[in-house]
């Protein structure tokens, strides 16, 4: 009994319990009641227990229910490819070319000290930014680059992938600057000395050992872009849609059974999404 | 040193230019917070007044902000101190490499990367077919876990990967109890990274929104509040209130930041190395 209570695995459940609880009372049981009542029914006023594929039909016999889905792919990969590009750059300055530790860190705070403050106002404070009247329009008016305002800054696409970029280059800066400090430097100090130039080590050298950092940034802005609606709420002044604000919508109108089933197609294409990128890393290697 | 080279001037323009995409818009709130009474969501500034500011102390002007502001910082100091415990048990826990940890793992990566909306709406769900009545201190609270646990987990993993064991195995030399070199041992190491978790503990729940959506009942949190007003205020008063929010998160990092560095600071007075592999 004893050897039993020191064992690892017991010791190991009762310190991850809490975990356990939380995870299984506000994330499991969460997915399965999903499940269960996209199979219901739904009246104006409350929803029914059946077992109807009558939600799914919808969704899937919809053409609004693809456009909706390309969409989010669209935001996706765009945000994506800006993120990546954006975030390796700084990653890349930051560890590369920054030379003093101090300079490194204090720099990397400056970075991510807007990630600890609130999203939805870092979205409002681009409306002075892209407005009719706004700062972007003023100055391109009186640099002559246009005659009269330009209607597509805010409310547009647009204005959707701009947010999306000022919320979550983060996401990239840090994994990547991450990878990249463990970088062993005589590595590249070898491939210098064998002769290559400075864009042959940041293709042969930097970018294949940065790899693990790029795909968890890559993990985080797919997810959080894919799961998203408020962003695409507030800067498309609700001109665009992506599955996130499909789902918001059913739930304003009361239509459980419909979002939860669109929650379920959503969160399985994420799954599935984050599986195939889980192939190119392990997490836990890399912490 | 060698002199800098061309790359290295483009890539810090390139880098200032990043800094002030991110903090831009937040500095030109700041200002247009300040608008005059007459003054509009954007330039030119007509007057300069603390008008809108005014506004946010006056009840009925803009909803119920410091009922709010006072809510969400209860939720984030009960999350906060929930995330440091559970994780830095999560963390030690999984040093025993117990059987099903890779199962945990997998969870808690899927907490992480589950669109906000579905917590919130699973969650919803849940009070409302039990008949229980959602609320920011319950269910709110256990939907923000989902999303400040994961990043307290992946922080102290990341802690304990590099930490020495050989100071553990010291003080269990000298005959201390298991507890004993957690308690004197093992949490005195980690303490400045504990600051780090709980920043991310409080802050992550303080600006929440998505996952308290449908959890927090009749009675919001400031991020709620906000977006309640981005539909249908339209002064700057919102500027002002943005302003205030985040003002007050500045403050709460400084906070955080100072202190970890201050204990960073008294280890390393202490003449012992610890710790100091995990920057």
């Amino acid at each position: 009994m004893d050897r039993f209570l020191r064992s690892r695995t017991l010791t190991g459940w009762a310190l991850i319990s809490p975990v356990a609880v939380v995870l299984i009372c506000f994330l499991i049981l969460p997915i399965i009641v999903i499940a269960i009542v996209s199979f219901w029914q739904a009246t104006e006023f409350s929803i029914i227990p059946a077992f109807s594929w009558e939600n799914y039909d919808f969704l899937f016999g919809s053409p609004v229910t693809y456009r909706v889905f390309l969409n989010t792919f669209k935001y996706a990969v765009i945000t994506w490819a800006l993120t990546l590009a954006i975030g390796f750059t700084v990653a890349y300055f930051l560890a590369f070319h920054v030379r003093t530790l101090t300079w490194q860190i204090t720099l990397f705070l400056l970075c991510t000290i807007p990630f600890w403050t609130s999203n939805i106002i870092r979205m409002i404070s681009w409306i002075p930014f892209l407005g009719r009247n706004g700062i972007a329009n003023s100055a391109l008016m009186s640099w002559g680059v246009i005659d009269e305002p330009v209607e597509w800054l805010l409310f547009s696409d647009f204005a959707v992938i701009l947010a999306f970029v000022h919320l979550y280059t983060l996401f990239m800066v840090v994994p990547i600057f991450n990878t990249m400090m463990r970088i062993d430097k005589s590595l590249i100090e070898a491939a210098r000395d064998a002769g290559a130039t400075g864009a042959q080590i940041l293709w042969n050298v930097i970018i294949p050992l940065t790899k693990p950092g790029i795909m968890i940034g890559t993990i985080f802005v797919v997810t959080l872009v894919m799961g998203d609606f408020i962003t695409v709420r507030i800067m498309s002044g609700s001109q665009s849609a992506n599955v996130g604000r499909l789902i918001s919508n059913d739930i304003g109108l009361l239509q459980y059974p419909s979002a939860a089933a669109t929650a379920v197609v959503l969160l399985i294409t994420v799954l599935i999404t984050i599986a195939i990128l889980l192939r190119f890393v392990d997490i836990r290697k890399e912490l | 040193m060698e002199p800098r080279s061309r790359s290295f001037y483009v890539l810090a323009t390139f880098f200032a230019l990043f800094v002030l995409f991110l903090y831009g818009p937040t500095l030109t709130i700041a200002v247009l917070s300040f608008q005059g009474p007459s003054g509009g969501l954007t330039f030119p500034m007509r007057g300069v007044s603390l008008h809108w500011f005014h506004d946010l102390f006056e009840q009925q002007a803009v909803g119920d902000i410091w009922g709010s502001f006072s809510r969400s910082l209860t939720l984030g100091l009960m999350v906060m101190v929930t995330t440091v415990v559970v994780s830095v048990m999560g963390g030690l826990a999984f040093r025993k490499r117990f059987f099903g940890s890779g199962l945990v793992f997998q969870l808690i990566i899927t907490s992480l990367v589950i669109p906000s909306i579905l917590v919130s709406l699973g969650v919803g769900l849940i009070f409302s077919q039990l008949g229980f009545t959602v609320h920011w201190a319950t269910s709110g609270f256990g939907s923000q876990l989902t999303w400040t646990l994961p990043f307290g987990l992946l922080i102290m993993f990341a802690v304990f990967n590099r930490f020495d064991k050989s100071y553990e195995e010291a003080a269990r030399d000298q005959g201390a109890s298991n507890w004993q070199t957690v308690r004197h041992v093992v949490l005195p190491i980690i303490a400045p990274s504990l600051i780090g978790v709980a920043l991310f503990g409080f802050t992550l729940s303080y600006d929440e929104f998505a996952r308290t959506l449908l959890t927090a009942g009749s009675y919001n949190t400031l991020p709620l509040e906000i977006y309640g007003m981005t539909t249908n205020v339209t002064t700057p008063v919102l500027f002002a209130l943005g302003t205030m929010t985040t003002v007050f998160s500045f403050l709460v990092i400084a906070v955080f930041l100072i202190t970890a560095k201050l204990m960073n600071r008294r280890q390393d007075r202490a003449g012992s190395d610890a710790g100091s592999g995990s920057v």
